[in-house]
């Protein structure tokens, strides 16, 4: 007999259907949240009629009528609220780009050095590990705060490195080509290019013969090589913006005042001791037999961390990483405590001198949320890409 | 064929590998890297160390005397500015002859977590001992009945609000995440979506924002007439906070009970609400008690972001007692050192503590 | 008298400073010898053969190997494991990678072989196991039985002279032991040296040549299978087996 067909399903509309149910219970609680919402929203109206307050976006477009302290791109206050808040974005992302690299590097380096022969090493991470994970960051930022502000010398004797870096209260500076940089960048591009390229030829030789190449320091040296070229081709240019000792204050170079040093440095410190934790817990959720059959196969130890080891942790290890870097993008909110202008910093003053603090809040929200929920997509997208493949 | 067999004792191993002297050779003098690391190490804390434990101990000064310490700026720590500011450090504006309320309010609150973490006491009558220390706490701290005078909520501050802040919220978020948690499950498409909107909201901006939120706009929501304590409007934002996170760890302990067990209650009649409290509930918490230990972990620090709404904790009571004494405003630093201290010791505390559950968890779940 | 290929004289190993888990062992192992051994656990059978490549260092006595003796020295251990196959309870399959890519990791890496080269003595030992359509898929995607045929595959990959089998069987479900006892037969057939600890008494009846007894770090006893288990000398040996043949 031919197979037949599913019957179409009557529908029951009975108050004892799932279905039903279902269905009336979420009519319910939308109406509830509905009426919540319009509840919340009335008053708001009402109260900030009765206080004077207006609302809407348009103050953006108002003169802002102050500075700010420190900008990546030109400012003056003159300028509207909307170009201030934006400096203020730009400011955050500086922030959170330096503190993310710089708490990768640290943060690995620690995390491995969890697992050193050395027990002085395993114990001095365990220890700097433990101790910046549980004091609070904001603590950490105003103790930081206080060192580069008072514990440093004043600018008029500033300490100073070869006389090319100086070291104050007034901040941090380093000299800084003025011509040359772009062709030195443009020729590291190239070697970048380089360097890839000859790996794909090492891996190509590789499988063809079995003998393996370089696949380190020559792409370094590709890179440098190339980047030294450009310097060369641009005519060797040697003018450098070198920061020198003045009477008051160090002028010249690049100066990173204390406030950015302050919340990159605390930033740093604190994110990189998660991270270590995030590192060491990766390591070691590769199982021992992974170690045993490699080492049983005869692989040595460089190849069993780069065959088996390291790539097996990497899948346990990106996710919470990447719940690291969120977390300091987020904490650089508390520039507000230490008076460095980031968005929400300069959103605060904005609040203060306009009286708009819906819309401002409502911006600061924004600005994180489309960093939060770009990088989960991201990370997403990583995730089911490099899933270990299971029944 | 083999020979006949005689039993051979066991013997001590002839290299010793325990004991001090295995453990340094292998660990510190391993090999020529290792010995020249441990070398390097040990000079740079001979280089360190004694000058840190000079101005830490030796030449500090303990005496609440402002000119001695002065004297001794750059050569010994002053600790001389705890001895003279711990009260309003610790315990904020509260007025100074009741501060014994607050110091007897704190205890009963750390005695409560404490007893809280003995898995002896985990027993349903922990939820009544709890109201009682709430309840307790609040009328030492607010006073104005049986004789107690009065104190407004904006002159609590210190230790007391830190304890409070955190202890208060994960216990109001508690039962916020467990909804949130369950709708983020659930079937209904509506509800489901609202859970997630409220949790991806609230875990992708920064405490500091939502606190704005709170502090801002919370008294806009109320109609008129009705004004929020800011005390109120703190607790109902790092509430709202905590309850997101703590949701996802929930969550997470939802989706780890086997679909079996949801079947077995099915079969056995019990209904939605049945099977979620008697089944699922019960493992999926016990499961997640680690997690929830950091979380309260990370709140504990996270109260001293209050600071930045005007509500003195810990941290702010600090900046409170140091900022208008220009005589002990040049020793901040030991000030900090020494609230450091109190919050690493708590937190740390916490943190092994929290380990040793989830050793002794996992214990249980294997064979 | 040809050299024995695996040579134990006088080993002893111990774990800390107290525990002795390998007691003044001397054993001799003739090339091409399949070997069971068998015992209470505890008694030191993982540990000995886990000596033979190294996975543990013995305290005291020597251990040749291929001729090879077996000490700190990196080269020796290099050597010795390049002739030495091992099979592990847990598989140990490297889930980041297909079946072929398994199978070919140590050619390549450790033996400088041509990727084409590599596949193909791959296939061959796929082939041997019978799992050959299941090249491209990944450890996780097969069952327990599938699993440990490609282990048994991957240590063939090295054309060892040697193969360690550390209870290949113990962590499969029943019906899945049929299929890698089998292979393991064949295996006996083509002359490898086979040293194998295993609970399996119907694999050692069937293939080995020597059955040896541990107890509590020691040989207890060893001898041909029919003698052994029909005939154990030893107290100790008649009680392990009245406990494993009598259910």
């Amino acid at each position: 007999m031919k197979p037949l067909p599913p019957p179409v399903p009557k529908r029951q509309w009975s108050l004892n259907s799932r279905a039903t149910r279902g269905l009336l219970f979420q009519l319910v609680a939308l109406v509830i949240i509905a009426l919540g919402i319009w509840f919340l929203a009335h008053n708001t109206q009402r109260n900030m009629a009765a206080r004077g307050i207006q609302s809407g976006f348009d103050f953006l477009g108002a003169s802002a009528g102050f500075d700010i302290g420190e900008t990546v791109i030109a400012y003056d206050p003159s300028e509207s609220y909307g170009k201030a808040i934006w400096v203020g974005v730009l400011n955050t992302l500086k922030v959170a780009a330096l503190g993310i690299l710089f708490t990768t590097i640290l943060g690995v380096l620690l995390g491995v050095g969890r697992f050193s022969r050395n027990g002085l090493v395993r114990g001095l991470c365990y220890g700097y590990v433990e101790l910046f994970r549980n004091v609070p960051i904001l603590l950490q930022l105003l103790m930081w705060y206080l060192v580069f502000i008072e514990i440093l010398p004043p600018s008029n004797e500033a300490w100073n490195l070869a006389d090319l870096f100086f070291l104050s209260k007034g901040g941090f500076s380093f000299p800084y080509p003025t011509a040359g940089l772009g062709a030195v960048v443009a020729g590291a591009a190239v070697g970048l290019v380089a360097g890839w390229m000859w790996l794909r030829w090492v891996q190509k030789r590789f499988e063809a013969t079995g003998r393996d190449g370089d696949r380190l320091w020559t792409p370094i040296a590709l890179i440098a090589a190339f980047a030294v070229m450009g310097w060369v081709v641009s005519g060797m240019p040697r003018e450098w913006n070198v920061p020198e000792q003045l009477v008051f204050m160090v002028d010249g170079g690049v100066a990173a005042t204390p406030e950015f040093m302050t919340i990159l440095v605390g930033l740093v410190m604190y994110t990189s001791a998660f991270v270590a934790e995030v590192v060491r817990s990766g390591i070691q959720s590769v199982s021992r037999g992974q170690d045993e059959a490699a080492a049983a196969l005869g692989l040595n130890p460089r190849q069993k961390m780069k065959l088996v080891v390291l790539p097996q942790a990497m899948r346990v290890i990106v996710p919470p990483l990447t719940n690291q870097y969120l977390n300091l993008t987020k904490n650089s909110s508390l520039a507000v405590a230490i008076g460095y202008p980031d968005v929400v910093s300069i959103a605060n003053t904005t609040i203060n001198q306009s009286g708009r603090a819906v819309e401002c809040i409502a911006i600061i929200m924004l600005v994180y949320l489309t960093t939060s929920l770009s990088t989960s997509l991201l990370m997403n997208w990583y995730n089911q890409r490099v899933a270990i493949k299971e029944r | 064929m083999s020979d006949t067999f005689t039993p051979i004792a066991p013997r001590p191993s002839p290299i010793k590998t325990s004991g001090l002297i295995p453990w340094m050779r292998r660990n510190l003098f391993a090999d020529v890297r290792s010995t020249l690391v441990t070398v390097f190490v040990i000079g740079l804390l001979a280089w360190v160390l004694p000058g840190f434990i000079r101005w830490f101990f030796i030449d500090a000064v303990v005496r609440a005397d402002a000119d001695a310490c002065q004297a001794a700026r750059g050569i010994g720590a002053c600790w001389g500015v705890v001895t003279e500011k711990y009260r309003i450090i610790l315990f904020g504006r509260y007025p100074f002859d009741e501060q014994w309320r607050p110091l007897v309010a704190t205890s009963l609150m750390m005695g409560g977590l404490i007893l809280s973490c003995v898995r002896f006491f985990w027993k349903p009558w922990l939820a009544i001992m709890w109201v009682v220390i709430l309840a307790l706490f609040f009328t030492l701290m607010g006073g104005g009945v049986f004789g107690l005078a009065d104190v407004r909520t904006d002159l609590w501050g210190g230790l007391p609000l830190t304890v409070m802040l955190a202890t208060l919220s994960i216990f109001l978020a508690f039962p916020l995440a467990v909804v949130v948690a369950l709708g983020r499950r659930g079937r209904l498409p509506a509800i489901r979506t609202a859970c997630i909107v409220y949790i991806e909201l609230i875990r992708g901006v920064p405490l500091i924002s939502v606190l704005f939120m709170a502090s801002f706009m919370f008294p806009l929501f109320m109609p008129q007439g009705v004004t929020l304590d800011v005390l109120v409007r703190v607790i109902a934002g790092i509430t709202l906070f905590a309850a997101a996170y703590m949701a996802e760890i929930i969550r997470g302990g939802l989706q780890a009970i086997p679909k079996g067990q949801l079947e077995a209650a099915d079969t056995l009649g019990l209904t939605y609400w049945q099977t979620q409290r008697k089944i699922v509930l019960p493992q999926a918490l016990a499961m997640v008690v680690p997690s929830i230990m950091n979380t309260f972990i990370s709140l504990f620090k996270d109260t001293s972001l209050v600071t930045i709404v005007s509500l003195y904790e810990l941290t702010g009571a600090l900046a409170l007692a140091l900022n208008a004494d220009v005589n002990w405003r040049p020793f901040k630093l030991e000030a900090y050192l020494f609230i450091t201290l109190i919050y690493f010791t708590v937190c740390f505390a916490m943190s092994r503590y929290s380990l040793w559950v989830e050793k002794q968890l996992s214990a249980s779940k294997a064979r | 008298m040809t050299e024995p290929i695996i040579r134990f004289d006088k080993v002893n190993k111990w774990y800390g400073n107290d525990f002795h888990v390998l007691r003044d062992i001397d054993l001799d192992v003739a090339k091409g010898e399949r070997i069971v051994v068998c015992g209470p656990s505890g008694s030191g059978k993982s540990t000995l053969i886990r000596c033979i490549n190294r996975l543990e260092e013995h305290q005291q006595g020597h251990l040749f190997v291929d001729g090879i003796e077996l000490t700190d020295d990196i080269k020796a251990i290099d050597q010795v494991r390049k002739n030495v196959g091992m099979v592990f309870q847990q598989f140990n399959l490297f889930p980041h990678l297909t079946v072929l890519e398994n199978l070919t990791l140590s050619p390549m890496w450790v033996g400088k072989m041509p990727k084409k080269e590599a596949e193909e003595r791959a296939m061959v030992q796929l082939e041997r196991v019978r799992i050959a359509e299941q090249a491209g898929k990944y450890p996780l995607q097969l069952s327990g039985g599938q699993q440990q045929r490609v282990a048994i595959a991957r240590a063939l990959c090295l054309t060892p002279k040697i193969m360690l089998f550390d209870e290949p069987t113990s962590a499969l479900d029943p019906e899945m032991i049929k299929e890698v006892l089998d292979v393991m037969v064949e295996l006996a057939n083509l002359g490898i040296t086979m040293i194998c600890v295993t609970h399996e008494m119907g694999f050692a009846k069937a293939v080995a040549d020597r059955v040896i007894f541990m107890d509590q770090g020691q040989i207890v006893e060893q001898n041909t299978p029919t003698e052994f288990f029909n005939n154990p000398q030893n107290e100790r040996s008649q009680d392990f087996l009245s406990k494993i043949l009598g259910h």
